[in-house]
This record gives structure tokens, C-alpha cells and sequence, in this order.
């Protein structure tokens, strides 16, 4: 992963910062995220991985501090704007719709509209169009044993949900996909299977943020590993560089944080 | 049990259950089976009961079943059935309006005094008054969702402001159809259909579900609706802008209460200041019945039409079978009790 230093960041952030009153969130962020890549965020509670995230997807304004794609300046006002500039988020909370069904749920936002006049006088939605996409985005991921792409996204598992919520942001985020602690809520088996879609995610060519507290999760599909400690980054390690609790010791302040070697 | 055993066990447990991850799992009871096709067709419960009804009461007054008869229960519900299609615009994002009455009828004693007062055309003064009756939806989606108050609070504050303003327009006073140019009752002028007699308002609220239907289920109006409802953080992280369409529900809702209280007019050939008490309570009870859920995001229109109907089956039926008028009542509560309990059960189906 030397190679990455020679290369322009898809998403940079530099000197984040974000108060609360007298606290701070972040304190001089710095983040990169390289094509090609996952990238994991791990930190401790208030070391202010939320809010980093945020500022990326636009769920925040950041007090100073600039965020580049592909080394062009960027500003989000909303989430609209990151989603706009080709960056998905799946929100810790879902953000799927329990009642509507999965192609619904795929298209929940940015909808198809009939050709013609069906679709520009009576807005008519293009349902057979948005159920074949939504198959064909839910298949391209593995995903495509779901029988029916018209059942309700409540009768789903929590980890069909979650593969919704990725198949979602994979199908239209262009540039960036955030996933935050999208293994939180899942048993072993389902958690693996939301692992192998992110790197699924990862090989068709979209650089991905993994935002996780399982040490496990993070190390088996990270390529580096950004450690958040006190509103600042403290160091970028990776999997093959260093332990699982080497990571622990650095993240809640044990240790020292090294160099950074990526 | 050993450690070892405990493994092997584990080891077993993990074998056995190697079915494909991604798969929807099944239900074998009846019980269970009729819950997932009572969620997936929320429609199925209330056609079933409406459907029994008119058996049952057929069965108990042959004249129940007649073409007069049936003309008359669709008359009857129209007002109440069009308060509830907007009504049930609301409960879907999870609100709720307790000023469906006030705004039906204020707008009904607007549209009268412009045209007799006020001296407007007929066309003049029903444009007013639908566009009055919006505005006041208006009102509602502005408190909810500027203010941020709870549809509750918001509706039960303009119920009591829409009524004391139209005490004070009307000065009390009913306005007699006689004295309206006819566009104003024409809402309550009958056509033959076979047997039947339609009112033109019975017609203006069936063409007004159809559209509705038609918007909730393929446009994407009709999906930001549910997802609202259906969870607000979600569909506003899915990047739906949730006050605007909290706002226009509203909106449309007033507008579809002064229509009703258009056809009102027709209804009773007069503009009446005193009438639309019982209105919120029975739009609400519609579309309870309807099997639209009071928490959001799940029904629809067709089911509230065919609420409205059952109400209005249940009076006209219990009414030709003998019972008092008091008893009407019992039975309405009763049947609401049993939905929402029924709501609550299809609401349980998880994974």
C-alpha cells in the first residue's frame, strides 16, 4: 500500500474541525481514502468518528476545514449535496423504509418515471423498469437469491436489510460509499455475508468507508485502518502491520500511536 | 455436558442450519399464514366484514338489498367518505386532524355567504371557499412542520379556531339552498343509474378516491407518503424532503374537506353552521376501519372507502332491522375496537 502516497485521494478531508459549545468533536480531522480501497475508522466512544462522517457525507458542517474529491474542493450543505457528489452513506439506522418493498426501498428518493406522457402529465411511475434495475443491482452484489424483489423490506432479516441498505448505496454512489457499523445489529453468519458484500463493493471499483467497532470485522476486510483518538487522527495502520490489540492499545490510549505506514 | 460435547454440539447446530442465508423463512400455522396475508392485502379484512354485512342485513330485511336502499347508504357516506380520503392522507405519515369537521364546514358556510352575501357567482364563490378550505390545510402543515408541533396538538387548536371563526362568519345563521345559485346544491342533484340514483357528489368522491389510489400507489408523491409515515428519519436520510411532503398532505386534505363541504351543501340543500360535530370522530373511525394503520405508512384509500361503507351499512341496516338508533353507535365502537385490535395483530409480522 506504498503506492497509495503517489496517488490522489478520492476523498480527502484536512483540519476538520467541529465544536459543540466547549466541546470539541474534531479537532483538526485528516482523513484519505485512496481508489480502490477500504478503509476502516475505529476509535473509541467521543473520539469523534461520527462526526468526521458526517462532515464527509454532509450531515454536518464542519466550523473550518476543507474536504477534496479528487483533489477538487468540495462544500455539503445537506446530504443531498455528498449524494450529488457520488458519496452513499448507510446510516447506522438503516435508512431503509420498512413498508415499501425492496426495488421501492432501492429507488426510495430518485424514482423512475414512466416515458412519455404517462410519466410527465401523470407521473406515472416506471415500476417494471425500477423492479428489473433493482434485481439486476441486488444480483450484481450476490444478493439475488431474494425471491420476490416486490416483498415488504420488513418481512427481511436484518441482514437482507442491511444488503438493501449497501445494494442501495453501491447501485448509486459513484465515487464513495460510507457504511457506518453496518455489522452492529447482525449474528455471525449475517455479519460475514454483509462483509463479503462490502468487498464485493470494494472490487467493482468503489472506495469504501468502514466505520465498525468489531476489531474482528475491521481487520479482515480493511486495507488500512484510520485510528481516531480525541477528535484527532492519531494513525493510520493496516492489518498486516499490526495486531488486533496493538490496534486496542493505540485506540483507547494504552499505547503510543506509531508512524503512520500507510 | 463435557466441553468437547458442547462443541460437537455447536459444530452440529452450525451444519444443520447451512440453509441458503438470503431466503425469506416460511410459516406453516393458518393463523400465522392469514397474518402475512392480511399484511401484505390490508384491503382483504374490511372487504370481508362489508361483505358479510350486506349478506347478513339482506338476510335479516330483504329490503336492505334494494337499488333505493343502496342509493341512499352510498349518499349517506359521501360527505363522511370524502373527509376520510384526506383524513387517511394524514394517518399515513402518521398524523392525525381533528379539524376535518371545522374545515368542511367553515369552508361550506364560506362558499354559501360568498355566493348569497357577498353577492358572487356561483363559480366565484365555490373557487373561494375550495381555495379557503386549502389554506386552512395549509395552516395545519405549516404548524406541523415549521412549528414542529404534534399533529394532535396542532389540529385540536384549529378544530377550535376554524369553529369559533365560522360561528362568527355565518352569525349562527343557516343558509337555505334556495337561496344559492345552483351550483352550490348541484352536488346534491340525483341521475338515474339503473336503479340507482347517484348524487353528483357520490360521483365527485368516487372519481376523487380513484385519482387518489392512483397517486398514492404510482407516483412518487404516493411512496414519499408512506415512507414518511413510515419512518420520517429514514426517508428523510433517503434523501425525501419530508416537511414538503408532510406540507402538501396537509394542504391537499383541506382542499379535499372543502370539496366535502361542497357536497355537504348539496347533501342537506343548505349551508348549516351547526352541523360537522361527529366529522372527526367518523373519518377517523373510516379509516380505522379501513385497516390504515393510526402509526403510519400502511393502508390506503380503498380501504377507508370501503370503511366509510361499512359504517354506513352498519346505521342503515341496523336502522331497517329494528335497532335503536343508540345501539348504532355501540356497534360502530365495537367494530373499531375489533380493527384496531386486528391492526395491531397484522402488525406484529416480523421476519
Amino acid at each position: 500500500m506504498t503506492a497509495t502516497a503517489t496517488m490522489t485521494p478520492v476523498l480527502q478531508a484536512k483540519g476538520l474541525t467541529k465544536r459543540y459549545g466547549r466541546v470539541t468533536a474534531i479537532e483538526s480531522g485528516d482523513l484519505e481514502l485512496y481508489p480502490g480501497e477500504i478503509l476502516a475508522v475505529i476509535g473509541d466512544n467521543g473520539a469523534g468518528k461520527s462526526s468526521l462522517i458526517k462532515a464527509l457525507s454532509g450531515a454536518l458542517i464542519p466550523d473550518s476545514g476543507e474536504i477534496f474529491m479528487d483533489g477538487n474542493p468540495v462544500h455539503f450543505r445537506n446530504p443531498m449535496d455528498a449524494r450529488t457528489a457520488g458519496i452513499e452513506t448507510v446510516y447506522q439506522t438503516l435508512a431503509v423504509s420498512p413498508g415499501l418493498d425492496i426495488a421501492d426501498n432501492l429507488f426510495l428518493g430518485r424514482e423512475e418515471r414512466k416515458p412519455g406522457v404517462l410519466g410527465s402529465v401523470f407521473r406515472m411511475l416506471d415500476r417494471g423498469h425500477m423492479r428489473s434495475e433493482a434485481r439486476r443491482h441486488m444480483t450484481e452484489l450476490g444478493i439475488g437469491t431474494l425471491q420476490n424483489i416486490g416483498q415488504a423490506v420488513e418481512s427481511l432479516s436484518g441482514g437482507q436489510r442491511q444488503a438493501v441498505a449497501v445494494a442501495r448505496s453501491a447501485a448509486f454512489g459513484s465515487k464513495v460509499v460510507i457504511l457506518d457499523e453496518p455489522t452492529a445489529a447482525l449474528g455471525v453468519k449475517e455479519g460475514n455475508r454483509v462483509l463479503q458484500l462490502i468487498r464485493d463493493v470494494r472490487d467493482r471499483g468503489l472506495p469504501v468507508i468502514l466505520i465498525s467497532h468489531n476489531m474482528p470485522h475491521v481487520f479482515e476486510v480493511a486495507d488500512r485502518i484510520h485510528i481516531q483518538r480525541l477528535g484527532r487522527r492519531a494513525t493510520v495502520i493496516t492489518p498486516q502491520s499490526h495486531s488486533m490489540s496493538e490496534a486496542v492499545a493505540i485506540m483507547t490510549g494504552a499505547a503510543p500511536p506509531p508512524p503512520m505506514v500507510a | 455436558m463435557g466441553q468437547a460435547e458442547l462443541l460437537g454440539v455447536m459444530m452440529a447446530t452450525e451444519t444443520t442450519t447451512r440453509e441458503p442465508e438470503f431466503e425469506v423463512r416460511h410459516h406453516d400455522s393458518f393463523g400465522l399464514r392469514l397474518q402475512h396475508v392480511l399484511h401484505a392485502n390490508p384491503v382483504l379484512g374490511p372487504l370481508a366484514v362489508l361483505v358479510v354485512a350486506i349478506i347478513a342485513f339482506s338476510i335479516v330485511n330483504p329490503r336492505f338489498f334494494s337499488a333505493p336502499n343502496l342509493s341512499l347508504v352510498l349518499a349517506q357516506v359521501t360527505v363522511i367518505a370524502t373527509l376520510a380520503l384526506g383524513q387517511t392522507l394524514i394517518i399515513l405519515t402518521a398524523g392525525i386532524d381533528l379539524s376535518v369537521g371545522a374545515i368542511a364546514v367553515f369552508s361550506s358556510i364560506l362558499m354559501a355567504n360568498f355566493a348569497t352575501k357577498a353577492g358572487m357567482p356561483g363559480f366565484l364563490a365555490l373557487i373561494l371557499g375550495l381555495l379557503c378550505g386549502t389554506a386552512m390545510g395549509a395552516v395545519n402543515g405549516f404548524l406541523v412542520t415549521r412549528i414542529k408541533l404534534p399533529p394532535f396538538i396542532v389540529t385540536l387548536g384549529t378544530l377550535t379556531i376554524f369553529f369559533s371563526l365560522n360561528a362568527v362568519v355565518s352569525n349562527s345563521e343557516t343558509v337555505r339552498g334556495s337561496d344559492m345559485p345552483d351550483l352550490m346544491t348541484w352536488t346534491g342533484t340525483t341521475i338515474p343509474i339503473g336503479g340507482f340514483r347517484l348524487t353528483y357528489g357520490s360521483i365527485i368522491m368516487l372519481l376523487l378516491f380513484a385519482y387518489f389510489f392512483y397517486a398514492l400507489r404510482s407516483t412518487s408523491w404516493g411512496k414519499h407518503v408512506y415512507a414518511t409515515g413510515d419512518d420520517i428519519e429514514a426517508a428523510r436520510l433517503a434523501g425525501i424532503r419530508t416537511n414538503r411532503v408532510l406540507f402538501s398532505v396537509y394542504t391537499i386534505a383541506g382542499l379535499l374537506y372543502a370539496i366535502g363541504g361542497w357536497i355537504l351543501i348539496g347533501r342537506l340543500a343548505s349551508a348549516s353552521p351547526n352541523v360537522g360535530v361527529d366529522y372527526n370522530l367518523d373519518s377517523i373511525t373510516a379509516v380505522v376501519l379501513g385497516g390504515t394503520s393510526l402509526f403510519g405508512g400502511r393502508g390506503g384509500v380503498l380501504g377507508t372507502l370501503i370503511g366509510a361503507l361499512i359504517v354506513g351499512v352498519f346505521r342503515n341496516g341496523l336502522q331497517l332491522g329494528g335497532v335503536e338508533v343508540v345501539w348504532q353507535g355501540f356497534a360502530v365502537g365495537l367494530l373499531v375496537l375489533v380493527a384496531v385490535s386486528l391492526d395491531q395483530w397484522i402488525r406484529k409480522v416480523k421476519t
